[in-house]
Order: C-alpha cells, then sequence, then structure tokens
C-alpha cells in the first residue's frame, strides 16, 4: 500500500519541473507543453486524494482539468500558427508586439 | 492458472506475424480472384508460402536510413506502430479461455491504445526527412484522428446495448438478449465498418499510402525489415479492428442462434467446413505440376482434417468428460476467427470494388456525415432502450423503428450535404 | 509488492520524462518525453484502480492532444531553432524561484502528513468499476460542469478555426 503523501511528492516534483519549463525555456511550444505538465501533477493530486476517501469526485474533477487542457492547447496552437504566420518566430523574448 | 494469460501473450506474439502474412496472401488471391486471375501459384501449393519467401526477402534486405533523417525516431517509429498494435490485442477474447486480460474497461481499452498507432505514422514521416513521407504522414494521421470519433461513437451504440465495457460480459449480454447487436443496431455497425476502413488506411480511403498518389507516403523511406514491421503493424490493426467489431456487434464467439437447442445440428458446421476444406485439397494435390507441391498440399489437408477431427471431438464424447467440456473453448474460438476472417474479407472486397476518394472527400464524409450520423444513431438507441424499459414497448417494435428514423435523419444529411456541394460548386463557377 | 514496483517504476519514468521535456533542444523529442510522461502518468492513475481516468488520459491527452502538439510542431518548424539560444535570459531567478517554491511545497507536505486526521483508503476489493462511478457522479451531481465543459470545448473548437484561417 502506497501513502497518499507518496503521490503528493510525484505531483510537487512535476509541478515544480512544469514551472521551471515555463519560466525558463523561450520556445512558446515547449512553454505549452510545460504547462501540461503542470496540469498532469495535479490531477495526479486529485485522484490520489480521490482514491483515499474513495469517492469518484475526484476522478470527475480530473476529466474536467483534461477537457479543459484539450481546449487550452487547442486554442494555444491556432494563437501560435497565426502568430507564426506573421512573425516567422516561435521564441517568446521576440513576441513584444505590445511593448513600449 | 496463472499461466494461462502468459501462454496467450506468448501465443499472440508468436503467431501473429504469421497470421498477418497469410493475410496478406488471402489479400492476393482475392484480389486475383476479382481481377479473374489466379494470384500467387508458385512458392508453394497455390502459392501456400509465398509469405514465407516475403520474409526471408524482407530480413535480406539492405537496411537503407537516409541522410538527414533523425536516427533515434526513424528506428523507433515502426516499433510504435507494432507495439501499439499488439498491446491492442491484450483485452481481445478470442474464445471464452483465450484472452490475455479482462479489463473491466476492455473494449475502450482496445480502441484507445491503438489509437497510439498514430505516432507511429506520424514519427516516421517526419524523421524520414522527405516532403512526401511529412505529407502522407500529415494525411494518414488526420485521416485517422476524424474518424475514430466516428468510430468511437459507433462503439458507443453498441455499448449502451450493452451495458458493459468489459469483452467478455459484452458477448454475455448477446447472449442474453438473444440477437446479436448487428440486428439491434445495424447503422451503428453500418458506420464502424466504413470507419475502421478509414482506421486502417484501407481503401477506399488509402490516399495516404497509395502508390500512384504520394509514393509510399510515410512509409516511403522505410525498406527491408522496417517497413516489413510497418505492414505488420497496419494488418494487425486490421485484425483488431475487426476484433472489436466481432465482439461488439457480431456475437463475439456465438454460435448463429447460440439460444435456441432445436438448433444445435450448427454445432457440426465448424468440422463440416474444415472437412470441405480438406476435401478440397486433396481433389487439387493431384493436380499440381511439382511433385513437392503434391506432398505439401497433401499434407495441408491431412492438418486440416485432423483440425476438424479436434473440433469434432467435444461433441461426440459422452458429456461431463474432459473431452466434452473443451467445446466452448474450442468452438468459441472457432466461431471468433471465422468471423474475423468474414469481416477481414469485407474489407478486401470493398478494396477492389470501390474507387479512392480524394482526401478533402474524405475528411468531408467523415466530419459532415459520419460523425453526426454516429450522434443521432447513439440517441436513437437511447430512445430504443428508453421505449423497451420506460414504456415497454417490446424489441421487436422499439429497435426496428429507431432504425427507421435513424435512416431518415440520414437520408436528410446525405441532402443537405449535396444541396451545400451544389451551392459550392455554384459560388465556386461564379467566382471564376 | 507489485504495488511498490508499479509506482516506482512510472514515477521514476515521469519525472525523468519530465526533466528531458523541460531540458532539450529539438523541440520534437520534448514532445516524444512528454508523451512518455503522459503514458506514465496514465500509469499511476491505474496504479491508483482509477481506469477509466487511465485510458481517458491514454485517448485524449496522449492520442488528442499530444497529436496536435506534434502537428503543429512539423508544421512550423524552424530548422534555425536549434541553432538558437534555448533559455532565457533570467533563467537563473526562474530557476531558484521555481524551486523555492517546490521546496515551501514539499516541506508543506512532510511536516503536514502525519498531522492530517487521514485515514485508510478504501481496500481496492470494495472499490466499484471506475466508469460505473465516475459516469454516477458525472451525470447526477456534477451534471452542470459537464455541459459547461461541452459548452467551453465548442468555443474552444470555434476559437482555434478561426485563428488557424489566412483571412478572416
Amino acid at each position: 500500500m502506497i501513502p497518499t503523501s507518496h503521490y503528493l511528492f510525484l505531483s510537487l516534483g512535476l509541478f515544480t519541473v512544469g514551472v521551471i519549463g515555463v519560466v525558463t525555456r523561450r520556445n512558446v511550444i515547449i512553454i505549452l507543453m510545460s504547462i501540461e505538465l503542470m496540469l498532469n501533477a495535479v490531477n495526479i493530486n486529485l485522484v490520489a486524494f480521490s482514491r483515499l476517501v474513495g469517492s469518484a469526485e475526484g476522478h470527475a474533477f480530473a476529466i474536467f482539468i483534461i477537457t479543459d487542457a484539450a481546449a487550452e492547447a487547442a486554442v494555444g496552437l491556432g494563437i501560435i500558427i497565426a502568430f507564426f504566420r506573421n512573425r516567422e518566430t516561435l521564441l517568446g523574448d521576440e513576441m513584444d508586439l505590445l511593448k513600449w | 492458472m496463472y499461466w494461462v494469460p502468459l501462454v496467450c501473450a506468448l501465443v499472440i506474439v508468436a503467431v501473429l506475424p504469421l497470421v498477418a502474412g497469410y493475410i496478406v496472401l488471402m489479400e492476393r488471391k482475392v484480389m486475383a480472384d476479382m481481377q479473374a486471375r489466379l494470384g500467387p501459384m508458385r512458392v508453394g501449393p497455390h502459392g501456400l508460402l509465398q509469405p514465407i519467401a516475403d520474409a526471408v526477402k524482407l530480413l535480406l534486405k539492405e537496411d537503407i536510413i537516409p541522410d538527414e533523417a533523425d536516427k533515434a525516431i526513424f528506428w523507433i517509429a515502426p516499433l510504435v506502430s507494432v507495439t501499439a498494435g499488439m498491446l491492442a490485442m491484450s483485452a481481445l477474447a478470442i474464445g471464452p479461455w483465450f484472452q490475455i486480460a479482462d479489463l473491466n474497461i476492455g473494449l475502450l481499452f482496445i480502441v484507445g491504445i491503438s489509437a497510439l498507432g498514430i505516432f507511429g505514422i506520424v514519427l516516421g514521416g517526419w524523421s524520414s526527412n522527405s516532403h512526401y513521407s511529412l505529407l502522407g504522414a500529415l494525411r494518414s494521421a488526420a485521416q485517422l484522428v476524424s474518424y475514430e470519433t466516428a468510430a468511437g461513437m459507433a462503439i458507443v451504440g453498441g455499448l449502451l446495448l450493452a451495458g458493459t465495457l468489459s469483452t467478455r460480459d459484452i458477448i454475455a449480454a448477446q447472449n442474453d438478449y438473444g440477437v446479436w447487436f448487428v440486428f439491434a443496431a445495424p447503422v451503428g455497425f453500418f458506420i464502424y465498418v466504413v470507419a475502421s476502413i478509414a482506421e486502417t488506411n484501407r481503401a477506399p480511403f488509402d490516399l495516404p499510402e497509395a502508390e500512384s498518389e504520394l509514393v509510399a507516403g510515410y512509409m516511403t523511406e522505410y525498406s527491408g525489415f522496417r517497413w516489413a514491421l510497418y505492414f505488420l503493424a497496419e494488418y494487425t490493426n486490421m485484425v483488431v479492428v475487426a476484433s472489436i467489431a466481432t465482439t461488439l456487434f457480431l456475437g463475439g464467439w456465438l454460435r448463429p442462434f447460440a439460444g435456441t437447442p432445436a438448433l444445435n445440428f450448427l454445432d457440426f458446421v465448424p468440422s463440416a467446413l474444415m472437412l470441405g476444406v480438406a476435401g478440397y485439397c486433396f481433389y487439387r494435390a493431384p493436380k499440381q505440376p511439382v511433385q513437392v507441391q503434391k506432398m505439401v498440399l497433401g499434407a495441408v489437408g491431412g492438418l486440416i482434417i485432423l483440425v476438424a477431427l479436434i473440433l469434432l471431438a467435444p461433441l461426440v464424447a459422452p458429456s461431463g468428460t474432459f473431452v466434452a467440456g473443451m467445446k466452448a473453448g474450442l468452438h468459441g474460438a472457432f466461431w471468433f476467427l471465422l468471423k474475423v476472417g468474414l469481416y477481414i474479407y469485407l474489407f478486401m472486397w470493398l478494396r477492389f470494388t470501390f474507387p479512392r476518394y480524394r482526401f478533402d472527400q474524405l475528411m468531408r464524409l467523415g466530419w459532415q456525415f459520419l460523425i453526426p450520423l454516429s450522434i443521432v444513431n447513439v440517441m436513437g438507441i437511447g430512445l430504443a432502450l428508453v421505449l423497451h424499459r420506460e414504456f415497454g414497448w417490446s424489441h421487436w417494435t422499439a429497435f426496428p423503428l429507431t432504425t427507421i428514423l435513424t435512416l431518415g435523419v440520414a437520408g436528410l444529411l446525405g441532402a443537405a450535404g449535396e444541396k451545400q456541394e451544389k451551392a459550392h460548386a455554384i459560388v465556386g463557377e461564379e467566382e471564376a | 509488492m507489485l504495488d511498490q514496483i508499479v509506482f516506482y517504476f512510472f514515477a521514476t519514468l515521469a519525472m525523468i520524462s519530465a526533466v528531458l521535456v523541460v531540458t532539450r533542444r529539438n523541440v520534437v523529442q520534448s514532445a516524444i518525453f512528454l508523451i512518455t510522461a503522459l503514458l506514465a502518468t496514465a500509469g499511476i492513475f491505474l496504479q491508483l484502480h482509477a481506469e477509466f481516468l487511465f485510458i481517458v488520459q491514454v485517448i485524449l491527452y496522449a492520442g488528442g492532444i499530444m497529436v496536435l502538439f506534434v502537428f503543429v510542431i512539423m508544421l512550423i518548424n524552424l530548422d534555425v531553432s536549434l541553432h538558437q539560444v534555448q533559455f532565457n535570459r533570467q533563467w537563473w531567478l526562474g530557476l531558484v524561484l521555481a524551486l523555492v517554491l517546490g521546496a515551501q511545497l514539499t516541506v508543506a507536505v512532510a511536516i503536514g502528513r502525519s498531522g492530517l486526521p487521514l485515514g485508510e483508503p478504501v481496500p481496492a476489493a470494495m472499490l466499484e468499476p471506475s466508469t460505473e462511478l465516475v459516469g454516477k457522479v458525472l451525470f447526477s451531481e456534477y451534471m452542470l460542469p459537464f455541459e459547461i465543459a461541452s459548452i467551453l470545448l465548442l468555443v474552444a473548437m470555434i476559437g482555434a478555426v478561426v485563428m488557424a484561417k489566412k483571412k478572416v
């Protein structure tokens, strides 16, 4: 029997790696992928607690998060494609049209 | 009995490549038959050893890797396809005794894992570093993703009737209903047949890998054994898709009319079929040109008679003995494999009958016809079940009624699609 | 015993894949490692007896979202991106802050795990099949979020189509 705290540590580790990816990398696609990692970490957390309590509400919440992640990935990639068509770049540093 | 799943897994991994090779031979023979010629006849008697010759040739070919290709991804892409296909076979129940894992999400597991084969295609096309490969891979992946939705909704239609996702319980539910689900949900079965043809990249939906279109699509730069792995993956996918249809719609391992004891003489059909095939082998044996082929054909006939006797044994043994108890396993496996074989024959029949779809026609068919139809199908089956359970209508009135309603909606969808096509054509002419 | 082996295998695979996602120069390799990380997470779900969530993760996340990512990466691939600088100019600050965040959370969980009044998990044999449990909960208590999620998907679909059109 694996204690629930092990799942929490795993979830923390994945979340931290995801945060590092978002604040450190320049390529926006990798930033999006790190966001997906963070959402996954939260899912593990929810399902671990749902297993502890014995109800399925954590499962339902996790399904909503996966649905959300799908919607966000689709729209985010659409934005990236639209921006790429205009500026020919994939680096977050160079997407600075709103800078004064 | 912890070793039963292990033995089943070993049998599948060992036998599947051979079976895939013989399905290729069957396809060439069926193609030849529909084109009024004979097909491979030289290598063994009636070409029966052709797959072995093909396998040896492919193993001995030179292994070419394109220059700028990403070598790691090039190496791993066919493996992903084959792994996904074979892993999907682990939840299938070929007979009541032959199953690796009876998951309680069985059918969804098969659908989901075989969907992971898309990565093999996309990564293979990408790593070949060639325009044709990339285009073919992207087209193929787009087609698979589009028809996966329609196939999934068609499966949901059948699952509503079954009430469970486990493969064993679905077949038990068909036994309880007394009728296979193909008769209760024929529109769902039709949608699944069309979607599964597109899922496996077979004609008429095989634009991504047709020889005259994109050379060979994502398989262009693969030669020798890597290509054989892709081919194996494609035929494994065909077997998996046929097995899903057999489990969900065609009654799995149930004999036709499994519930009526009056028709128990149908239990002798497997042995009779095998004896017929053996008789044909013995009839053709003297007519072979070469002595060795005569002997091989005779040996094949003998083997088939052995199979027929094995199938006959549980029926004539006194009931209660171990031999009589093997009836369910042996006959179940036979009926399942026969139905899978008929489904694959249907695939081949359609391949050599219809011309190919253009890619935009293919996408239009998937998104604008099949998906709405499958959603309406789910609603129709739900309506039939509600009519049966809440209002007490009998099965024989509720299901035909909803089938007619669904077909009516399909007709409306088709008419709307044609009107839209004509409107687009008119607008196109005005602009031009 | 088997439980522990499965958990540690999938946990190690997930962590290693996650670190590799964030550090690869080639975007396609990052995507492949993200697929392995997602499949490892699905394995963790399976180990937690959440079978429906396992297969939903495989079908939607690994078989849907990642296919979308790989498509986009292959369509807008830049050869020059292999030679650009990988990390942005303030990478050291981001790393320190992220590690501080991770350390805070770890300490919080480590201190709190013995103090929380969590009982023993429900034994696995007494759980209903996960699909039926999730179905019951999703269609009775959480019907409203379910419908809102479907509208969200519709909006996202329309948004993505509009974003990707050449002339609006």
